[in-house]
């Protein structure tokens, strides 16, 4: 059976980015499940496994990457670091959002 | 943290004369074994365990930068020693490009100083002039104002 390939686009919304400990968050994370996974900026891909591949994405707050992953468990793994990226943000402080109105 | 506090002064080199990853990484921890920084009889073990995690996953993050790192009982503070080699090391790095500066950072087991360096060292990595001028410097003096003038301009 061919491996699936699921793939998401996340925002950076923690405040500081995407520095050593919230690399080290998503390395944990992604770790958990067997499909290879890859986050991406325009310019690079980094091993989503590897910490100081993640590091050196140095995605700022607001930055847009793709988290493609590859393999049978493809699914829950892009689920779960868009849930540690844009729900949890790291378990860390957000940007400074305009208050929306209603 | 400041880079200029944790890299050893005098395990600055500024023209590595080894063109090998291992032996660029062992005359480095001979430079801070000989200025004191790794206690007793520790070279060989450091040594070791350097290249083990080197061999698990290289540390050539590309633009001509490694970063070697680990944590070892013989370092009671974090410790680094930089090393611009002229012609070039196989580091096996991810851009498959060849690494002319090498940052290699012993950090106590124990304690948050392993993360907090690792920061510093990555965020001056991130800076273009910091690396070019890294690159560029021929004495350990160049290097060493190098680093104070980076930890103070963050963003220049």
């Amino acid at each position: 059976m061919p491996d699936s390939v699921c793939k998401i686009d996340v925002e950076i919304k923690n405040r500081n980015g995407l520095h050593m400990r919230p690399a080290m968050l998503l390395v944990d994370i992604a770790s958990r499940f067997t499909s290879d996974i890859k986050i991406s900026n325009e310019q690079t891909s980094a091993d989503a496994k590897s910490i100081m591949q993640v590091t050196m994405l140095a995605a700022a707050a607001g930055t847009k990457l793709t988290v493609t992953a590859k393999g049978h468990d493809c699914n829950l793994a892009v689920e779960a670091i868009k849930e540690l990226i844009e729900v949890r943000m790291f378990d860390e402080e957000g940007r400074q959002e305009t208050v929306q109105a209603g | 943290m400041k880079i200029a506090d944790f890299v050893c002064a005098k395990a600055i080199l500024p023209r590595l004369e080894s063109v090998k990853r291992d032996d660029a990484i062992k005359e480095l921890i001979t430079a801070l074994d000989k200025a004191g920084k790794l206690g007793k009889d520790n070279f060989a073990d450091v040594a070791k365990a350097v290249i083990k995690r080197e061999n698990e996953a290289s540390t050539g993050i590309g633009k001509g930068v490694a970063v070697p790192h680990i944590k070892h009982k013989a370092v009671k503070k974090v410790v680094a020693a930089i090393g611009v080699s002229a012609t070039g090391i196989d580091f096996s790095s991810l851009d498959k490009q060849p690494v002319y500066t090498i940052i290699l950072l012993i950090s106590p087991s124990e304690g948050d100083q392993h993360l907090q360096a690792m920061e510093a060292i990555f965020d001056h990595l991130q800076n273009d002039n910091f690396r070019k001028f890294l690159r560029q410097s021929t004495t350990a003096e160049q290097i060493k104002e190098l680093l104070i003038e980076a930890d103070q301009n963050p963003s220049w």
